[in-house]
């Protein structure tokens, strides 16, 4: 696969299961031209629904869908999708032990021109907070459609961030992801980068080749899936190197950062380092102003690691 | 509807007061206000329209309720109970640690509970996916959904009016309990909801306006919102919170008041001296 469209894989990927399967269908909430599922309505336009501006409606709908064996993907901006549909979210659909797949996407810095109003550094740790949800933040085209695949058949809700623009093929087509297991990118001894989404997991690729060249190796683990979080992974690399280092595009609280504090602490206490947004709201710039105002650069991952490292 | 079918319908509904009035009086607490406010038309739902088997409460075309107005679980058991999809053993079971009849309908834990309810609102979502779904399916089976007069001031419930019109939904037909009373108070001085009717015609749906305690109209708004083929029905129920229950009726506490067995009793036997149920 080359660099695609995010948003493109999203609606191949429905698209291709909708072939197979008679029972997804795809809900918007008025952002149909922002998620890319225009052409899977087009294909299977009964089995689209846009409600228009009503996000609590759509997730609502999404789980009266999945309750009759429908296999609903609800999207909209995260910050809609996670905090505004919040409770119906949270009831509806998980408390009623059903089946939505609710996607948020322009996550965190990715909401660029939309501004700080729009830009959601919180929604992995709100969904983080529902009981048995899965919660992913894949990094590459690839990594999403196998994610989107294994969703649409786990028996539960699950929410997925889903960067819309193009972005960079990380894992090859054979490359078996799965939800719940973190990916090694990249081995190391020294220091181990964890990473997930399409902001910051090329980002910390880079700052291990950054330290490589200081002498210091840094391993690289793609952790897409935050709930349930890859916990063995985490202390297999906690026990073999010094120091953790977290990067999400996410605040800092109740995130990645968070719940690889959790394990460690419990488990094997080790020097963590969280990187992500420090307790700010989101402003409006490029995707690339907000990259350097939040650090969320390479460089600023190589800089934190050098100072924990000594 | 003849005669006879609605004598045998009052006397069917004075039961389900009865029990609903002695499970709540059991447990000591519970919603009164709003369950006897929709015993007539729980009733004549279950007794006279709906399709279901309570050997077989999942079977795909059944017909569905919907009661988003989740506080009113007690009646809606009652009902279940009475037609044999758990045992009338259960009605005394209510809330209590561990029981499979909570407070807010919940479809996980109470065989013929079709969607789990309790935040205002969101059944009014949850029953225009079970309506697009059966739609889907070419499922020939129709959606009951039951909504508050408070529960109207939540704006989910207007995102799904706009909705269920946009699509069409024939096979949606919902009734609102205008009781008049909310939580806090009347719900004209808490806040209003008036022009109910013109409300719901100006959103595109097919409206009727009945008392809610009379199985004849009831019934015949209920034929009438069948053979609407190009929009969802909204049939307002006028009704009395706490209907039949004589310490409840009118009480401005009555949607959720404490009382115990013995009061139960006396309201139950008021109930047996009424001619009129």
């Amino acid at each position: 696969m080359s660099d695609k469209e995010m948003r493109e894989v999203y609606n191949d990927t429905l698209v291709e299961l909708a072939a197979r399967d008679g029972n997804i269908v795809v809900l918007e909430a008025d952002l149909m031209r922002a998620s890319g599922t225009k052409s899977f309505s087009d294909r299977y336009p009964k089995r689209t629904f846009n409600v228009g501006a009503a996000e609590s409606n759509m997730v609502g709908i999404a789980a009266g869908l999945s309750a009759v064996g429908k296999i609903p993907f609800a999207a909209s901006f995260a910050c809609f999708a996670a905090r505004r549909a919040y409770d119906q979210f949270f009831i509806s659909a998980n408390y009623t032990r059903l089946n939505v797949k609710l996607v948020g996407t322009d996550p965190g810095v990715a909401a660029a021109l939309s501004g700080g109003t729009h830009m959601s550094f919180e929604d992995i740790g709100l969904m983080r907070n529902i009981p048995q949800l899965i919660v992913m933040d894949p990094c590459d085209p690839v990594s999403l459609k196998q994610l989107i695949l294994q969703s649409a058949y786990h028996k539960g809700c699950t929410y997925m961030r889903l960067y819309r623009k193009p972005a960079g093929v990380i894992y090859n087509e054979q490359e078996e992801i799965e939800i719940g297991k973190g990916t090694v990118l990249k081995d190391g001894e020294d220091l181990t980068l964890i990473a997930c989404g399409v902001i910051m997991v090329p980002e910390a690729i880079r700052a291990a080749k950054m330290l490589e060249e200081k002498g210091i190796s840094a391993a690289v683990i793609d952790m897409h899936t935050i709930k349930p979080i890859d916990g063995d992974l985490v202390l297999r690399y906690a026990k073999r190197t010094a120091a953790v280092l977290t990067c999400e595009n996410h605040q800092i609280y109740n995130g990645l950062g968070s719940a690889v504090a959790e394990v460690l602490s419990e488990n094997h206490p080790t020097l963590l380092k969280r990187i992500g947004v420090n307790d700010e709201f989101g402003e409006v710039g490029s995707e690339d102003y907000l990259r350097q105002r939040f650090g969320m650069t390479a460089v600023n991952i190589f800089e934190n690691a050098i100072r924990m490292f000594k | 509807m003849e005669q006879d079918e609605i004598a045998s319908l009052k006397k069917k509904a004075k039961e389900i007061r009865k029990l609903t009035i002695d499970s709540i009086g059991f447990l000591g607490v519970g919603h009164i206000g709003g369950c006897m406010s929709i015993i007539e038309i729980l009733t004549l739902l279950y007794y006279r329209h709906m399709k279901i088997d309570p050997k077989n409460p999942n079977m795909r075309n059944r017909d569905m309720l919907v009661i988003s107005k989740g506080h009113a679980g007690p009646a809606i058991y009652s009902v279940l109970a009475d037609k044999g999809f758990f045992p009338k053993e259960w009605l005394h079971t209510l809330n209590v640690g561990g029981t499979r009849l909570p407070s807010h309908c919940d479809k996980n834990l109470t065989p013929g509970i079709d969607m789990s309810t309790g935040s205002l609102g969101q059944g009014m979502s949850t029953a225009i996916g079970l309506a697009l779904g059966n739609r889907l399916d070419a499922v020939d089976s129709t959606v009951y959904l039951i909504i508050g007069d408070g529960e109207t001031n939540e704006g989910q419930i207007w995102e799904g009016a706009m909705a269920a019109a946009q699509f069409k939904l024939n096979n949606l037909i919902a009734f609102t309990d205008y009781n008049k009373m909310q939580l806090d108070g009347y719900v004209h001085e808490i806040m209003n909801i008036e022009d109910l009717n013109a409300k719901w015609i100006s959103f595109g749906w097919f409206v009727q306006r009945v008392n809610g305690h009379d199985f004849f109209e009831i019934d015949m708004a209920v034929e009438r919102a069948k053979q609407e083929e190009h929009r969802p029905a909204m049939i307002i129920l006028d009704t009395i919170k706490g209907k039949g229950v004589f310490f409840a009726e009118r009480n401005l506490s009555n949607h959720n008041m404490k009382f115990d067995s013995a009061l139960a009793k006396e309201a139950i036997a008021e109930l047996e001296k009424d001619s009129v149920s």
